[in-house]
């Protein structure tokens, strides 16, 4: 079958670019250390500058990017199947936002300071509370509608008390602190934030990757779908559920992070044949690469301004996208 | 063999009762055509058997309740009235869906699964374009690749909601003669349809639906009376008879207790 190995190239080509991606990540930054230095540093039992900022700064960076980034391809991927909806994107459920809500709360209140996993630990509670909402208000026989309605009602209502947030804040410096942390970024992560997001992403990954073929079926629609056997309830349970925890982890450690998860999938979808389950590996891996490219041109574009992973996803990720619209107009219509 | 069992389903959308009371069983080698105005509550009612719609009453699905959605889909396959395909996958990948039940992976079908999608297409006349895309087809040509996905799923029984709907003539008689067949195979197939001169010429049996109760079930001839016609469907109707069938041609909208004009077609053929 030739559509089939094509898939398998497609994969292949992916795979192979991100563990690329991911070495490079290991060898940008300030410091300037050489490829097979950084590379050795890490393996070797030596304890000098370079292995530390190897262990402790590129390590979890790189981690947290090639994490990241499939986690936003892959929630992307799998809730444009289960929605049957191009526009689908992780944000969608209102977990982002709330995820940031909490992260705002955890700076504005100080809880932030008192110790590293304040902020994200606040921002996971944020995105656990989003889904529940969400899920209690679309019940067990809720339809996706009434989910995509509740996410854009949670998303606007933690969008409301960041905002609230940012105008009731006493000290400028706070205020500031929140606008950075919500532009998204993977500067000076460390691995306590990787084994922290690992946990909820994997449990995330298993749930979503579970629904390839289902989403198969639900290209026919809820009821064929529910014809051939697939139980729509759990397949709502496990998109909803695998996407918080992932996508909340993710956004718990590195701040809102746009349009990777829309438009990877879009990318992706026409070199595997368009189905939803091929769709799913293809995308986590499309994801971690544009993610670790981002967060590598970061680092090269200006290397002394911080520049945010976010603001260049954003940058890049609209026109492309608007690109991608107008090429592909004919199909949409 | 009983292949599907409803008695005395009831059905409430909201407050809005939609099936009220309603029994029928379907054995192997029928083709049964469901009939019936708009809102009568065919379509309900191919839901409601599969489980898709909530419902009051009893459905045995080869002789057992309470089956899980794996299992029911083994014994019924189901052809939605919707046609819509999310993504634009090639026409042999929609086919293909239909062995999901059956345990093998959308991409890699086994030999047993590959036999059966070809065959699927070839009676619907679409191994030609097995490659296009599914989405970029015509109405009737997505029709004919969705019934294929139904064949394919090969299941015992199959329910179909207006499948001869945006088919050329050619192609209703095809899927109608392929119904038939499928019937004489053993098999049974529950179409609703609104062509009654199809529905008369083809079906081994027509179950009469009005106001979400069932006001005939039987033989073609049995069902379509002049009578009928004009108190359910409120139409005046040519019945006739063709060398090797029922002729129903209707002519106009019935007036009143004027019915001159169905006077040649009144015999009744009872059974």
């Amino acid at each position: 079958m030739t559509d089939t190995a094509r898939y398998r190239v497609v994969l292949a080509i992916l795979a192979a670019a991100t563990v690329v991606l991911f070495l490079l990540s290991l060898t940008v930054g300030p410091a300037a250390i050489g490829l097979g230095d950084s590379l050795s540093a890490l393996f070797s039992d030596k304890r000098d500058a370079i292995a530390l900022i190897m262990r402790e700064i590129r390590l979890p960076r790189a981690i947290l990017g090639l994490m990241i980034g499939a986690t936003l391809g892959l929630s992307g991927a799998a809730l444009q199947g289960w929605l049957r909806n191009p526009l689908a994107e992780p944000g969608l459920l209102g977990v982002s936002a709330s995820a940031s809500l909490g992260a705002v709360i955890a700076i504005y209140t100080g809880f932030s300071a008192l110790f590293p996993l304040g902020l994200p630990l606040a921002a996971l509670g944020g995105a656990v509370l989003a889904v529940f909402v969400v899920q209690a208000m679309a019940g067990l026989r809720g339809g996706t509608l009434t989910i995509i309605l509740s996410g854009v009602a949670v998303s606007a209502f933690a969008g409301a008390m960041t905002s609230l947030a940012l105008n009731l804040s006493p000290n400028p410096f706070a205020a500031l602190e929140i606008m950075f942390w919500m532009l998204g970024s993977l500067t000076d992560r460390s691995m306590t934030h990787v084994w922290l997001a690992a946990p909820f992403m994997l449990v995330g990954w298993a749930m979503l990757a579970s629904l390839g073929r289902a989403l198969d079926a639900l290209t026919l629609g809820s009821d064929t779908a529910a014809s051939m056997g697939v139980n729509l309830r759990r397949v709502q349970f496990l998109a909803v559920f695998g996407t918080a925890a992932s996508v909340g982890a993710a956004t718990a450690v590195a701040g809102a992070i746009g349009f990777v998860g829309l438009v990877v999938p879009h990318i992706l979808r026409p070199l595997v044949g368009a189905r939803p389950s091929r769709l799913l590996p293809a995308s986590a891996l499309g994801g971690a690469a544009v993610l670790l490219t981002a967060d590598i041109l970061v680092r090269v574009i200006a290397p002394g301004r911080d520049l945010k992973l976010g603001v260049l996803t954003a940058i890049v990720g609209a026109p492309f996208f608007l690109w991608l619209v107008y090429r592909t107009r004919r199909q949409l219509l | 063999m009983s292949l599907l069992s409803v008695s005395n389903l009831h059905v409430a959308l909201g407050a809005r009762p939609v099936l009220k009371d309603v029994s029928f069983e379907v054995t192997a080698g029928e083709f049964v055509g469901l009939i019936g105005p708009n809102g009568a509550g065919k379509s309900t009612l191919l839901r409601a058997a599969l489980g898709l719609a909530p419902s009051r009453g009893r459905i045995a699905i080869g002789g057992d309740e309470g089956l899980s959605s794996r299992q029911r889909a083994l014994r019924i396959a189901y052809l939605a009235q919707e046609r819509d395909i999310a993504w634009p996958v090639s026409v042999e990948a929609v086919v293909a869906l239909g062995r999901a039940p059956h345990g093998s992976a959308f991409s890699n079908a086994a030999a047993q699964d590959r036999r059966i999608i070809e065959q699927a297409m070839r009676r619907m006349e679409i191994a030609a374009f097995r490659d296009r895309q599914a989405t970029q087809l015509s109405g009737g040509e997505k029709a004919r690749v969705l019934i294929a996905r139904a064949l394919a799923q090969d299941a015992p029984l199959l329910l179909a909601d207006e499948p001869a709907s945006g088919l050329d003539p050619s192609h209703q008689i095809v899927l109608m003669r392929l119904f038939a067949e499928l019937a004489s195979e053993g098999r049974a197939v529950v179409a609703s349809m609104h062509d009654l001169g199809m529905a008369a010429r083809w079906c081994s049996r027509l179950i009469l639906l009005d106001h979400g109760m069932i006001v005939a079930d039987g033989a073609p001839r049995a069902v379509l009376t002049a009578e009928r016609l004009r108190s359910v469907y409120g139409i005046e109707a040519h019945l006739g008879e063709a060398a090797d069938g029922m002729i129903v041609q209707p002519l106009d909208i019935a007036a009143g207790v004027d019915a001159a004009t169905t006077q040649s077609g009144k015999e009744q053929h009872d059974g």
